[in-house]
């Protein structure tokens, strides 16, 4: 069944803690060539049937809605996976 | 007066908010997630907790959940709504309130009395105070960090919007240490600390009179009491 990805990270200008812990640990453990991590989310979504613009439409809207709040996350990808 | 606390599943202060209530002299009316009834409350409080488990983002799923639709209509006809914690964060994922909540920004779980500054006394939740006032109420929260675009944050401060500011210490790097917001007609408030575990001598905050004898608390629910009466 084909599954489309949402892809939704914080937003670029707000402070990614989770990230920021991660590039500590990074750097804790020697592998100093990263400035910097950023944490986001994969959504995956399985549909069921063919996927069609109408599809993609009502992904669209939910992506905006429900998966991401626009206050503190922008969408960044949404796509069918193999596609 | 009757205030509604709604139950998600995963709420944990929802038992001591209605004990709030009726430590403030109103009946506690418990109200379930699942529901698309009100039972007639005169105003709502939304507790803390971990609802869902915080899964998606915090208050996003309870956010949608079925009583909602009576609360977000409630809530634009006028009626009273407090928001604590989690219940902040729900109301911020409805656009009751604008802005968000985002990680402490130290990144951990913070725990601690803290201190507030009541900027707004003339919101539904906090007519019992003095603008200025400084009050002590628990603080414990990993998403407490309260942002938003700074025209939004420019119209909160110029319209009296922010509520409560955190005092002496920041404790999870919220813009401008605001702890706590308000809708344009006042009757929507959210907080990130938690007024109901400052309720009752024995069990509060330390303060300089005795060892867990803050009750600043009490005021934020006796002002809801007093403005659903001058109703």
């Amino acid at each position: 069944m084909p599954t489309i990805v949402v892809d939704v990270m914080p937003k670029a200008e707000l402070l990614d803690p989770q990230g920021k812990a991660v590039a500590g640990a990074l750097r804790r453990i020697g592998k100093t060539e990263f400035s910097s991590v950023r944490i986001g989310k994969r959504f995956e979504l399985t549909v069921d049937g063919p996927v069609d613009e109408k599809v993609l439409a009502e992904v669209r809207d939910i992506a905006e809605s429900l998966l991401s709040n626009s206050v503190i996350e922008d969408v960044v990808a949404i796509h069918e996976q193999g596609a | 007066m009757r205030i509604g606390v709604i139950t998600f599943p995963g709420s944990l202060d929802d038992r001591d908010a209605q004990r709030a209530i009726r430590l403030a002299g109103g009946t506690a009316v418990p109200l379930w997630h699942g529901d698309h009834d009100l039972q007639g409350v005169d105003a709502i409080v939304l507790p803390g907790g971990f609802s869902y488990g915080d899964y998606l983002r915090c208050g996003a799923i309870a956010a949608v959940s079925p009583i909602m639709t009576e609360v977000i209509a409630g809530a634009n006809a006028g009626l009273p709504v407090l928001g604590i914690c989690n219940g902040f964060q729900m109301l911020t994922e409805t656009h009751l309130l604008p802005g968000g909540l985002i990680r402490n920004e130290a990144g951990s779980f913070v725990c601690r009395d803290q201190t507030l500054r009541v900027e707004n006394a003339s919101t539904t939740w906090t007519n019992g105070f003095t603008a200025g006032d400084e009050i002590v109420i628990p603080l414990k929260n990993g998403e407490g960090g309260y942002i938003a675009d700074s025209e939004t944050i420019a119209r909160l401060e110029g319209e009296g919007r922010v509520v409560f500011r955190y005092l002496g210490v920041n404790p999870n790097g919220s813009i401008n240490d605001i702890a706590g917001v308000s809708n344009e007609r006042g009757n929507v408030v959210g907080l990130m600390p938690h007024p109901e575990h400052a309720v009752e001598p024995g069990f509060g905050p330390d303060t300089s009179a005795a060892m867990r004898s803050g009750v600043d608390g009490l005021t934020i629910f006796r002002s809801a009491l007093k403005s659903v009466l001058a109703a």
